[in-house]
This record gives C-alpha cells, structure tokens and sequence, in this order.
C-alpha cells in the first residue's frame, strides 16, 4: 500500500501526460503481482465497494487528537483526508520505519477487506490500517475509502502504461481488456512476454476505431470527388455498439467510447436496443421527437452520475449508424467502405429498433456542391437537424476500416468556426513545459454596465496561439499587468488600451456558471490583434444572438 | 521579578533593558545579539552586533563589510558578561552559525531559540536543549500536521525522479542560505557525485560553506552550462527562480522545492510544484513540544508562526504560554528570494 501511496503522491503532482505514463510504468515494471494488478483495478475504475462516510474518519481522529488542535489543523490544511493522515499519531517510536514498514497491509488486503467487512467492522480495521501506515500511506488509504481518487488518469492512459511495458499497441490492451478481470495476472505475463495473449472469450468486444484527417478546402481539388461517398458530421459522441451471444446463448449487448471504455452502464436505453449480433459504428445523439438535440442538449445527459428514469425520458438516447464492423460472426473491416455500407443499411433495417437509424449520404458530383451543402446543411437535407451537425465527412469508396488515424482514407471537413474579438482580462501561468509563462487567458467583451459599457468575462482559452505568439502574450501581460491576486495576473483592460484576441469557438450554450451567462466550446485564440483597440472589440449582445432558441 | 524585566518585547524585537542590548531586533539599535544569518533575523545598521564568528562572516557576505558599527564574536558555549546580565550561545542547528541565546540575571535564565532544528543536518553544529525558567520559542511550523520524517527519504524521491527522467532538468528551489547547502550535502550523503548546478543567488553562500569544511563535491554555476548538460542534472536555485524567465533554458524542467511547507499538498500545488521535498530548516511539532518540554521551561513564549496550535500544546500540560505575536520574522522567504533574483540576474548580464 505505501508503494502504490507513493505513485498516487506523484501522479497526483505531475501535470505532463508523458511524465504520469513514464510513473506508472516504472511502478508495473517494478511492483510484483497481485499488487501491481490491484493498484491497475484502482487506477482504471474497476474497484467496487461502498465508500466510508467523512463523518467516520472525523469520529476515528476525534479519540485521538484533541478537538482545537485538529480544528486549527483542518482549518490550515483544507483537506479531512490529508489532515488526518497528517496528524494520525505515530506511535511510541515515530520514526521507526523499517519496522513499520513490515506491518504495512498491502494494497490487496485492503481491496479484499473493504469488498467484504460489515459496516461495523470497518472503524476498527481502518484504525489498524491508519497505525501500520506511513503520511501518504494514510492519505491515499482515506482517499481510497472515501472514494476520493482524483488523481488525472484515465483508464486509457493506465493502459497505456501497461503497454509500455511491453511495447504493445494500447488498442490491443483494449481488445483483451473486457475479458479480464483483477488482478490481471495474464495481461501482465502477456505484456511482459512470459505468456501467450489472453483469450478473448468476450462475445462483444471493442475493435479499435478508424479515425479522420482533418482537411481544408484547398487540399481538395487534389481528390476525386466520384472516389468518395460524404456524410454529415455528428456533434455527438462517437461509440461503437456491439453485440453477441456468451457460449451459454445469453445475450450480451455493450456501448463503447472511442478508446474503449464501456459506457453501457450510462445508457441502458441504447444498449436494450442492440437485439442483433454485430458492430455498429455511430454516433450517440439525443433525439426528441425525431429532431436531433444540439450537443449542449447531451452534455446534460453525459454529465450526470446517475441515471434515473426522468433523465431517460428527457434525454432519449439516439445512435445515428454510418460503419458496420461486423455482421453477426462475420468480421467486415476488411470489405470496401461502399460494401460496408450496404450491408449496414440491410443490418440496419433488418434491426429495426427506432433508436438506431442509418446516417444519410449527402449527395455531391462536384467539391463546390459539397461546399454549398456544408455552409447550409439545413437547406441540403438535413432540416431541422443542421444544428447538430458541425460539417461533413469524406470517406473512400474502397476505404478498408483501419484502426488508428490512417492517412488518405477519411476526411473531416469541419463547418467554419465562429468568431469574436474579445478583450484579454487576466492571464494565469501554465503547467510544466509552460510553467514560467502565462499561457492561460481569460478574455471578456463588452456590455451595458452601471457606469457606461464595461468588460465582462465569457471565457477562457489556452491554446491556438504559436511559440512565438505565447512569447509576445507573456511579454505583454509582463508588461500590462495591473494586479496580482496568487498565480494570476490582471491585464489592463481599458477602451484604448489593451490587447484583443480573436477567438474561434464551436458553438455557444446558456450556462449559469458563467457571469456572462453563456459558455463557449471550445474557444482558442485564432489571431492577436494588436491593430485593434480594445474599445473595437464585440459586444456580449453579439454572442447572445448566437444561442441557438432551445438552449 | 518578572521574566518580562529581564527581556520584553517590543515593536522592534526583544529588548533587555538591564543589559541595554536587543536579540534580532528588527530595525537598527546601538547594541544587538544575533542569532542567525537569515535577512529577518540579521539586519544591517546596527552600532554593535555579537554573534557567532560565522553569523557574522554571513552578515558581511551579505550585507557588506561595514553592515555594522562593530563585530564580536561569541564561541558556542562560550560566556559573555554585558551590564552584569550573562549571555551564552548554544547551537540551534538551524543553519551554519546559527544560536539559540541564553540570558542569564539575577538567577532567572531565560532562552530565545531564534529558528532551530533538532533534526540531523551535516551543514551545522546540533542543537541541544538548554534547562531554562523561560523558554522563548519560534513556531514555523506549530501544528501537529507538521511532521517531518527523514530527509534522506526525501532526497532519495528526488534521485528517483533523476534516473526516471534523464532527458529532464530537475530544478530544485531552496532558500540560499542553509537549505541550499544541505540539499547539496543531502545528495552527497547519497552518493550522487555529479556535478551539481547552482543559481547565482547560492554562489558566494556555498564557496564559504566549503571554505568552513562542508564537502560539496563539483559545483557548476548553471548560467555556464549548455542545455544539454543541464537534462538529467540537479540545478539547485531560489524558489522563486523556478516560475522566472530564468527557467526557461532548461530542458522540460521539473519544478522541485524543498522545504517544510511541502508537507501540505496544497501550498505545493499552488506553486504548481511536481516534487515536493519535505526538508524543513525549523523544528516539526515533535521536535517543538519535545524541546519545550526538554528544557524544563515553567513558561513558554511563542515569538512567530503558527502560535496558536504551540500555545494550546502548552496550556494542555500546564504551562503558561504567551504569544508575543512580533511581525516581521518568517519572511525570510520573499526577503531570501528578492537577494536570490538580485544576485542572478547581475550575474547574468553578463554573457
């Protein structure tokens, strides 16, 4: 357990993605099974128990740390878990670690245990856990017990260590991974060469996703257009929908990301509606009586935890089908992108579940139709549904579906963004390669305020500018700034003096959140502006006129 | 008679009227006693000051030649009799020179420990508890949260990350003087035997640590160093070089800090730190109570910090405790920092 403590300490610091894989491959490559295995199941989500109330850690502290010196503790520390792992006392002897060291439980124990003790055991056990560990011991134990991992890894990126390990491709980890289970002893000797690939006995398994270029107008005149069959661009998220029979004849029916993980539990209404054995590749939308909701309209949906009957009736999902992947048993990856296509429409109607739909082709015979249909997809059949739409998808005729980004095969063709000239407010530092710079900008425009017009902020952007932009910002926010308050800087902001950024975002939504009350997706800072004077910026009522009348 | 006849305080620092001196007062006397070399104890201006031979070797590194009218010297253990009060200094263990100053009248003795450790620290003479009737303590770290363990394990964290990123410079922030050193003599203790990479804030300070018989090993000044030297190096700077135009000519830099306050994750985050190093220069709340109670104090004072966790400690075993609540010590950081970027940034004018 101190080990695996001593990863979460690290990862919980360090903000570079490669530096969380290379931690985490160094703990694999050095930690023995089961450990190793367990510490995975923690990292990637896999671990169920019920989770100790906070008002049971403050009653274990409570018997032993007097009641004004925890509250001053507290009060400086500003977390219960780390607080208490802090002041938990050490015993006659505090600093004899090596001794301690050998009544530590390992991580294996305290899954094992939680999974099984009663809730009135649970006090006792955790105190004898909280003794036998050492500072971050403690606090990753509570952290764990409270459910409270919250570290930044995902479950891909935890594969993605694991693979590293062996030089694997992580996509191939995904492949096995649904046949697994803790503590993924096999996968280990598979990874590290001492054994043969676990079997896939999944009868609904990921296949790794076939990913687009992205590609600009001028690039096309270099294709063919009667080489391609075009599509709309969903705004939804991207799944794949398996499904199959176990040996036993019981069907199985799953929901896949596009890296993989199993969303099934997140949309049981989708998942009821997979009644045929194949791989669909689709888009999960919300659909309301038959018109198809704006990604806002879904976030609502994706950001809740837990999935009641109300949710599933206001937010019906919807999965719009553009690949077929498989056919019952039959794997069809290898087929021409048009073949594929017809036996997906045959498979689709033969499914003839409400839910699942087939995504039409938008007709083209040459590139300045497709033009036409992308700037207005409403007036080229889309209708209502245009607003969930953010551009066009190019596919290959004989396209084969590879996993990966393939070059040449796919193309998307993203709608032109919006964008707005916006007044730089505050900057903030960035992280680890950015760590000295101020690379984080929050920017506002203009409204009706008490005195005459003022800035209000409406978002945030950290990325879009080059090197050699970051370097004139940060030297400009040096410069500019008029107040400090920690790690940020405010920048001046009057009506002639100032910088204005143009910012490129997807799309717009009402948010309470916000003073400004809307959000921007993704907003990124397309061009500075040096040549204009902050008082030429836009107004917040521009935007406004940009929400789309449902959100 | 009342200790606070023998030394009270005042706005500028502990004053003893019967022997006419102040300890670290805070602006400039006639006549001060110093006990350490850190800028919020050791102040320029002074018409006399007594300290060790080394706090005031540091002074003069520091402030000048001439930062005050005169000097003398006071050996460890060593008496010295001013207006009829004794006066003694004993090792804090806080830094190279550092003393905790015992004060002695009409049979009541009294310590002021000025900053000290009792944990190990191969820089500086150990501290040991002084038997006193009144015992004036700092406070730093006066919660029980704070709990150092051992700074070998610390600095074995930091070799760890060394060999797991070759390709990556790993820049540790310390205060200049006393951590700066350690961290130095930590790594060597082991076994690391590369050249070390220094700030020029830590320059002269580390030259008169080896000149004292501190084995140091290769140092380089980093302003020297190709960049690609500098991947997979320790380079050892001011914390507040580490978020400064300064570090951008590292290789991908990990930002490490050693010092007490990483022991809450919190203040490491804000300083958007990736390895914290738990490596205090001051007392944790073990090494606080157990000195309080080792020297046998009746009444404790609490001069800076975090008062209010170490008085509530006393009252509990029934001592009389007082906070004197003086401001003006403890900001050692921004003040060790602004002489840290100062003397860099002269350094590195030059080409």
């Amino acid at each position: 357990m101190n080990r695996f403590a001593a990863l979460l300490d690290r990862l919980a610091f360090e903000h570079a993605r490669n530096a969380k894989l290379r931690q985490m491959a160094d703990y694999f490559r050095t930690t023995p099974d089961p450990e190793r295995g367990w510490a995975l199941a923690a990292l990637t989500g896999a671990l169920s128990f019920r989770h100790a109330k906070p008002g049971l850690i403050r009653a274990l502290v409570a018997e032993r740390v007097d009641p004004v010196l925890f509250g001053l503790s507290y009060d400086y520390v500003g977390d219960l878990s780390e607080t208490v792992a802090l002041l938990w006392p050490e015993g006659p002897s505090p600093r004899a670690g090596a001794e301690k060291a050998q009544n530590a439980p390992r991580l294996s124990e305290v899954i094992k245990a939680l999974a099984t003790l009663g809730k009135a055991e649970l006090p006792g056990q955790l105190s004898r856990w909280l003794d036998a560990l050492d500072e971050t011991g403690r606090w990753a134990l509570l952290k764990l017990v409270t459910g409270g991992l919250r570290i930044g890894v995902s479950a891909r990126l935890a594969k993605t260590a694991v693979a590293a390990l062996g030089d694997k491709d992580p996509d191939e980890i995904e492949l096995v991974w649904p046949a697994l289970e803790p503590p993924y002893v096999d996968l280990f000797a598979w990874v590290e060469g001492r054994a043969d690939r676990p079997a896939v006995r999944d009868p609904a398994p990921f296949r790794p996703v076939m990913l687009a270029h992205a590609i600009e107008e001028a690039e096309l005149a270099a294709l063919s257009p009667a080489d391609y069959i075009a599509e709309w661009k969903w705004d939804g998220i991207r799944v794949q929908a398996v499904a199959g029979r176990r040996a036993d004849g019981a069907p199985v029916a799953r929901l896949y990301s596009r890296t993989g993980e199993d969303i099934s539990k997140s949309f049981p209404d989708l998942v009821a509606a997979l009644t045929l054995p194949g791989a669909i590749d689709g888009e999960l939308l919300i659909v309301r009586d038959g018109r198809v909701q704006s990604f806002h309209v879904l976030q609502q949906r994706l950001n809740r935890k837990s999935v009641t009957p109300n949710l599933l009736a206001e937010f019906p999902a919807h999965l719009r089908a553009y690949d077929l992947l498989a056919d019952g048993e039959e794997d069809l990856r290898a087929l021409p992108f048009a073949e594929r296509r017809k036996r997906l429409k045959a498979f689709v109607s033969r499914l003839a579940q409400p839910r699942v739909d087939l995504s039409p082709c938008v007709p083209f015979s040459t590139w300045s139709e497709l033009m036409a249909a992308r700037a207005d997809p409403a007036a080229a059949g889309a209708g209502a549904d245009a607003e969930a739409i953010e551009g066009v998808m190019l596919k290959r005729r004989d396209a084969a579906y590879l996993p990966g980004r393939p070059k040449g095969w796919w193309w998307k063709w993203k709608r032109d963004p919006f964008t707005v000239d916006a007044v730089l407010m505050y900057a903030q530092r960035g992280h680890g390669k950015r760590s000295s710079f101020y690379s984080d900008y929050t920017f506002g425009l203009w409204t009706d305020g008490e005195n005459g017009d003022e800035l209000v902020p409406v978002g945030k952007a950290y990325f879009g500018f080059t090197d050699e932009e970051l370097l004139q910002i940060d030297r400009f926010v040096r410069r500019n700034t008029v107040n400090r308050f920690g790690p940020v800087r405010e920048v001046v902001h009057e009506r002639d003096q100032g910088l204005v950024l143009e910012i490129a975002f997807e799309g717009l939504q009402r948010s309470n959140r916000h003073r400004s009350g809307v959000a921007m997706r993704f907003p990124r800072i397309a061009r500075l502006r040096w040549d204009k004077p902050p008082r030429e910026a836009d107004r917040l009522e521009t935007l406004e006129r940009l929400l789309p009348p449902d959100a | 008679m009342r200790p606070e006849d023998l030394l009270c305080p005042t706005p500028q620092g502990l004053c003893c009227p019967a022997g006419d001196f102040f300890i670290d007062p805070l602006r400039p006397v006639e006549r001060a006693l110093v006990t350490h070399g850190h800028s919020d104890h050791a102040r320029a201006g002074h018409g006399a000051v007594l300290a060790t031979a080394e706090t005031l070797d540091i002074m003069r590194l520091r402030c000048g030649e001439d930062c005050a009218g005169t000097m003398q010297a006071a050996a460890y253990g060593e008496t010295v009799e001013i207006n009829g009060v004794r006066i003694t200094f004993h090792p804090a263990g806080h830094i190279l020179g550092a003393a905790q100053i015992c004060v002695e009248w009409k049979g009541l003795r009294m310590v002021v420990s000025g900053d000290y450790k009792t944990a190990p620290d191969p820089t500086c003479a150990a501290f040991a508890p002084v038997p006193c009737d009144v015992f004036i303590t700092e406070a730093t770290f006066g919660l029980p949260v704070f709990r150092f363990g051992d700074a070998r394990a610390e600095t074995a964290k930091l070799l760890h990350s060394v060999a797991l990123f070759p390709d990556r410079a790993h820049l540790v922030g310390c205060y200049p003087l006393g951590k700066a050193q350690r961290m130095i003599a930590l790594l060597r203790e082991a076994g690391y035997d590369r050249p070390i990479f220094l700030h020029g804030a830590m320059e002269a300070l580390t030259r008169y640590y080896a000149a004292r018989g501190l084995d140091i090993g290769a140092l380089r000044p980093a302003r020297e160093a190709r960049r690609d030297e500098l991947a997979g190096a320790v380079t050892i700077c001011p914390p507040s070089a580490l978020q400064e135009l300064w570090a951008r000519r590292f290789p991908d830099p990990v930002s490490v800090f050693a010092s007490g306050w990483m022991r809450v994750r919190a203040r490491a985050r804000q300083r958007g730190i990736a390895l914290p190093l738990v490596i205090s220069d001051h007392a944790d709340w073990e090494g606080l109570t157990a000195t309080i109670a080792a020297t046998g104090a009746s009444e404790v004072w609490v001069t800076h910090g975090e008062e209010d966790g170490l008085v509530r400690w006393c009252e509990m075993r029934g001592l009389r405790a007082r906070p004197l609540r003086l401001v003006g010590y403890g900001e050692e950081e921004d003040e060790e920092e602004d002489q840290g970027a100062a003397a860099e940034n002269g350094a590195a004018a030059a080409p």
